[in-house]
């Protein structure tokens, strides 16, 4: 069996002059989590739509599960719950998950399980169009968990729910994950993505910036000193660890170093900074979140908006 | 190819049992149970009982129109109606049935679940058409239940009309059904909405057509064309079956225009190449 449960090679899509993706080439293995991680409108979506065949693709190929993506034989197993959940409002959840289980050949049974394991059971006899964003929100979801499908494509599943709901969500990726499913799912919330995925891609401006593990994109840990004057303790720290191991970082505590060493040199470094005069406040190890990589990778100073600023970076 | 087959009852049983639920279906095929009553039968037995005039009957003797009224001639007296209000009705529903799928995102849902596009739209026809079967067979129903009413209140003999009578009505009015909630359906899925459709459809129909033809008797390049219309194709089909009166005005829709086997060819051909455009567009377009 294919161990690469989603393949796209140079997948483009075009809508009039706009590039809305940008030869997308990413992978997803199976039984792992894979984050999809961009800012609204930077293509998620429209990827997410070509891998499951509901739109084609300008350029390039998506495979799912060994064939192109949108065919019959694969769509059967893959849930998925896109750009919003769509439902019949005049039905109730329940009713709506029958439909949505007929398509798929499956039997009434499954509705109950799905409902149950989205924590909509109670609610299942109300009509769709009564329920709460995040309940309908859930019932996509539930909808996509039908038939154990052997990919899960979810579409900024975490949207409208509130923190209890969004808690019992990412549990929910989590169980599905052990389960030995694969789960694809994007979002903009990089706390979410950093707490439950394996994998992540970056994905801005239509194009994918990155695509690894999380503890990679994070980079390790560094080594974050607070000292005052900062020039001198800048030019010392640059002797140490080199100078393009060391740089300025500005957070809510005052300026900072982070140096790009192991935590372990810490007693070496502050003895050379007390050394050459300078007030030492505070040496700590850490660790990057992600939504520090992301922001230096997205960032308009990357350049990665445009094509004409990254030239003007140089000067 | 066993699969698709199995797809396609997949998506009929999916989209039947949807139907079932919406009230909108129920309200569509109500409204017409409604104007298949107040025409073909309440109007037309109070302006009988005493003894005035309506529109709907101008220049009918009193005799005849109780035999209008009577288990004997309701297979014309519903397929009557077929042509333009019953076939109104049915585009009503085609249209919203495949219409509001793209504004509710409901097309996109299905067309994850498994079943290919044209395993899905299939299978929303054929459930469609069973929906029309449905609406024809309760109007027959419904139209004996008045009619044997009003037998006993008149206290008339009991006549049934034959079976080929029987026969011709539901095939005759299933077809021109059939034919309008197709239409309805493309409509739906050309304007990808159910206003749009619903409103374009009921002015082609109610309106546009039968200016054509006001046109068409005056100029002949416009006679050809009309004549295959959708709207005087069903009704030279109804009117083949109904025989309607040669002088004086009939029942709105109901003509005379084709002969009953072109009509029956043309609306047949209307009904195969509706439903395919439609199954064509779908394979083709992106599902937003």
């Amino acid at each position: 069996m294919n161990e690469l449960v989603v393949e796209t090679k140079e997948l483009t899509k075009r809508y009039g002059d706009r590039l809305a993706v940008d030869k997308v080439s990413m992978t997803v293995h199976r039984g792992e989590v894979y984050g999809f991680l961009g800012p609204n409108g930077a293509g998620k979506t429209t990827t997410l739509r070509m891998a499951l065949g509901l739109i084609r693709p300008t350029a390039g190929s998506a495979r799912v599960l060994g064939s192109p993506a949108g065919r019959p034989e694969v769509t059967q197993r893959v849930g998925s719950l896109i750009e919003g959940p769509g439902f019949y409002p005049y039905l109730s959840g329940r009713s709506n998950l029958q439909v949505m289980a007929r398509y798929r050949g499956l039997p009434d049974s499954v509705v109950d399980a799905a409902l149950e394991r989205v924590d909509l059971a109670s609610r299942g006899g109300d009509k769709f169009k009564s329920y709460s964003l995040g309940m309908k929100q859930r019932l996509g979801v539930a909808s996509a968990l039908m038939g154990d499908p052997d990919l899960i494509v979810l579409d900024e599943p975490t949207n409208g729910l509130d923190p209890a709901g969004m808690a019992d969500m990412r549990a929910l990726i989590v169980d599905l994950a052990r389960g030995g499913q694969t789960v694809l799912l994007s979002s903009h919330l990089l706390a979410e993505v950093q707490e439950i995925c394996h994998r992540v891609g970056v994905i801005n401006g239509g194009r994918l910036l990155k695509e690894s593990t999380v503890a990679d994109l994070r980079g390790g840990t560094t080594l974050r000193v607070r000292a005052t004057p900062l020039e001198e303790a800048l030019a010392v720290a640059m002797r140490i660890a080199g100078d393009d191991k060391v740089e300025l970082a500005i957070d809510d505590n005052g300026d900072s170093i982070r140096l790009a060493v192991d935590p372990e040199r810490a007693a070496e470094v502050t003895r050379e900074l007390v050394h050459a005069g300078v007030d030492v406040h505070e040496v700590t190890a850490s660790e990057r979140t992600l939504e520090e990589v992301f922001f230096e990778m997205t960032g308009p100073a990357n350049g990665n908006n445009n094509h004409t600023s990254s030239k003007e970076k140089v000067s | 190819m066993t699969g698709a087959i199995t797809d396609v009852m997949r998506s009929t049983r999916a989209e039947l049992l949807r139907f079932r639920r919406w009230p909108a279906v129920w309200v569509t095929i109500g409204a017409w149970l409604t104007m298949t009553a107040l025409f073909a039968y309440v109007f037309n037995y109070v302006s009988y009982a005493t003894g005035d005039g309506s529109f709907s009957n101008e220049g009918t003797s009193t005799d005849a129109l109780l035999a209008d009224l009577l288990p004997a001639a309701v297979p014309q007296a519903v397929a009557q109606g077929m042509p333009m209000f019953g076939g109104a009705m049915m585009m009503v529903l085609g249209a919203i049935v495949a219409g509001n799928g793209f504004g509710w995102g409901t097309w996109k849902t299905v067309f994850t679940q498994g079943p290919s596009r044209q395993s899905a739209v299939l299978g929303s026809l054929a459930a469609l058409t069973v929906a029309v079967a449905t609406t024809v067979v309760i109007t027959m129903v419904f139209a004996f239940g008045i009619s044997l009413g009003i037998t006993g209140v008149e206290s008339q003999s009991l006549v049934w009309p034959s079976l080929g009578e029987l026969g011709r009505g539901l095939g005759g009015g299933m077809l021109v059904m059939e034919m309008w909630a197709l239409a309805g359906f493309l409509l739906g899925i050309l304007a990808k909405g159910p206003a749009l459709s619903v409103g374009l459809g009921l002015t082609w129909a109610l309106v546009l057509e039968n200016l054509l033809r006001g046109v068409g008797s005056l100029l002949s390049a416009v006679e050809t064309m009309t004549t295959y219309l959708p709207g005087t194709a069903a009704g030279s089909l109804i009117g083949a079956i109904v025989d309607p009166p040669s002088s004086g005005d009939g029942t709105p829709g109901v003509l005379t225009v084709l002969s009953g086997t072109e009509a029956l060819v043309t609306v047949g051909v209307y009904a195969v190449i509706l439903p395919l455009i439609a199954l064509v567009l779908m394979r083709r377009r992106d599902v937003a």
